[in-house]
């Protein structure tokens, strides 16, 4: 174990430096939801059925789940890079320990991406979001956020290095963006069609965005009745995850991390 | 005294769907030596190394390297070798130094900065050594390539066709290193296609062909294999014939006549056909020549001979 330690912490630094060589791909999956929040919650934001502002609240947390997501997205590049490239066959060729390489890629995004956040959070209380529930329910949330892209990005190791080749890889990434495109991060899911509903709710993404607005704006999802309540509204009869969506996004991430992180492992480590 | 393999397989055998890469690669290489496995494209030389460095997995045969068994001691035998592939096998978003620090420190080596410096010092990286990688010349990425699998000096150290596309001066460069860690009491297993690079090399060479090692020897002795070659240049076709019939009484071995030359020439084994021994049994014989040679064959001959394959041109 302290040698999967050891050597997670070398691959962690690998993966730290060459983000800090080459900072492009982190620039723009975190700069994308600056860009997302502002024209969603200023042009799409006019057409919904909610005051501006309170649109923004809804949309500030569902862009923080979304974003989270994109592990999924970005742990698929940079493996299928990592899985196609000569590096690969010397890490195989070092006496290393077999996790050590998929650990280190998923910790690195971890520590990327919870700075990455911080520009986000911040232009979210410009644009009229506030962070009302306790100290407690707050670190809760920001713990649940990383947790959360912690398992997708275990999810993008292992899908990242099943195509055959690079480009192969990119096309299955770039089809990912349709995930919170079916999810009640941008939309709330009360208008959508029964079976489409059913679907969104099965998202991992909605029980996670549903419980950052419970636990980012408690008040108002506890007082169903003050019509201000679509911020945080659980619609009636929603499926398990998002009508119970603490334990739902937890239990989501459970699962996403059981399933890929050691098939992840296993399929790095098989000789060919 | 007993010879030490540092590479011992017997009867490696690796499938890739259809193709039968390799068909059970026997291969010995004493401790200390360079053995250079020669043969065509798509002969299983890079085959053969990524089975015996952990990567691949062998559909049968078994092999012993560096004294640990390949397949129940993968982590020992990774501990004990050094690979260079023929893909780059740097991180090319990370500068020179960032890479031998890296696997320095994967290698546990006590001091990876220090070594990182001195690496890229001996290899001539040093004013390089802040750029990404990426950014390398042919010539440097292979040099970084090389460094980074001396980060521990390896019992074993595999060069996957180390020279190829480089220019003469890198290639020099990488021979000089490999000549240097012999000294050191390294073994090394290269691949190449080019003959001359064996020659100048490999202690032994074994002839990769058709998956299978179709022969092993010592350059010399490859060649003492296939023999000399004596050839003949006359000033007419007419005594084409005259000559062969010299050569053939000479030789023992049937002559080809090239009419276009005006050449007769004829493999030998005999050391005692001399070049003025040839040309005065010609000259007795009344046979009026422009030009004589006694040359000694090329690998190219000793592949083409022993493998039947024309696919080796240097």
């Amino acid at each position: 174990m302290s040698t999967l330690a050891y050597d997670g912490t070398a691959m962690l630094g690998r993966q730290l430096k060459r983000i800090r060589n080459n900072p492009g791909l982190v620039v723009l999956t975190q700069t994308m939801p600056i860009t997302m929040l502002l024209f969603f919650g200023y042009v799409f934001g006019s057409a919904v059925a909610m005051p501006g502002e309170r649109y923004r609240s809804f949309l500030v947390p569902g862009l923080l789940a979304a974003t989270a997501a994109g592990g999924l997205t970005t742990g698929m590049l940079q493996a299928s890079q990592d899985a196609h490239r000569g590096v690969m066959d010397r890490l195989r060729t070092l006496p290393v320990s077999r996790a050590a390489v998929p650990l280190g890629q998923a910790v690195a995004d971890l520590v990327v991406t919870a700075a990455g956040t911080v520009p986000l959070l911040l232009v979210g209380l410009a644009v009229g979001w506030r962070i009302e529930g306790s100290a407690a329910q707050t670190a809760g949330a920001l713990g649940l956020l990383l947790l959360f892209r912690f398992a997708c990005t275990w999810a993008g190791i292992l899908l990242g290095m099943l195509p055959r080749n690079e480009e192969a890889a990119g096309q299955l990434a770039s089809t990912t963006f349709v995930l919170p495109l079916l999810s009640n991060a941008y939309i709330p899911a009360d208008g959508m069609p029964g079976w489409l509903r059913t679907l969104v709710e099965w998202n991992p993404i909605s029980a996670v965005a549903t419980a950052l607005r419970s636990l980012f704006s408690p008040r108002l999802s506890a007082s169903l009745e003050q019509g201000g309540a679509a911020i945080a509204r659980v619609p009636s009869h929603a499926a398990w995850p998002v009508a119970h969506p603490v334990a739902g996004s937890l239990a989501w991430c459970a699962v996403l991390i059981a399933v890929f992180a050691p098939s992840a492992v296993r399929r790095y480590a098989r000789p060919r | 005294m007993t010879t030490t393999y540092a590479v011992l397989s017997e009867g490696l055998k690796k499938r890739f769907g259809d193709v039968h890469a390799l068909r059970g690669l026997d291969l010995a290489v004493a401790q200390g030596t360079v053995c250079g496995l020669l043969g065509p494209n798509g002969a299983g030389k890079t085959t053969a190394v990524r089975l015996l460095t952990t990567l691949l997995h062998p559909d049968a045969g078994s092999a012993r390297v560096a004294g640990h068994d390949l397949l129940r001691e993968p982590a020992a035998v990774r501990r004990r070798i050094g690979v260079t592939g023929q893909d780059t096998s740097v991180d090319g978003d990370l500068t020179g130094r960032q890479n031998l620090r890296l696997f320095a420190r994967l290698h546990r080596v006590r001091d990876a900065s220090a070594r990182a410096d001195e690496l890229l010092e001996r290899f001539g990286l040093a004013e390089a050594a802040d750029r990404p990688a990426s950014g390398y010349s042919g010539g440097m990425r292979r040099r970084l390539d090389l460094a980074a699998s001396l980060v521990r000096r390896p019992d074993v150290l595999f060069l996957d066709e180390p020279t190829t596309g480089l220019d003469p001066a890198s290639r020099n460069r990488i021979w000089d290193t490999v000549r240097h860690l012999t000294e050191e009491g390294t073994t090394v297993v290269l691949t190449t296609q080019y003959l001359e690079e064996a020659d100048q090399l490999a202690d032994t060479i074994a002839l990769v062909d058709r998956g299978r090692v179709a022969h092993t020897g010592s350059p010399p002795e490859l060649k003492a294999l296939i023999g000399a070659y004596a050839e003949v240049v006359v000033t007419d076709a007419d005594v084409m014939v005259k000559a062969a019939g010299v050569l053939d009484r000479l030789t023992g071995a049937e002559p080809a006549l090239d009419r276009d030359r005006k050449a007769v020439g004829a493999v030998t084994r005999d050391p005692t056909l001399t070049l003025p021994r040839l040309v005065r049994e010609l000259d007795s014989a009344g046979v009026p020549l422009l030009d004589a040679s006694i040359r000694p064959p090329t690998l190219d001959d000793v592949f083409l001979r022993l493998t039947g394959s024309k696919e080796l041109v240097a």
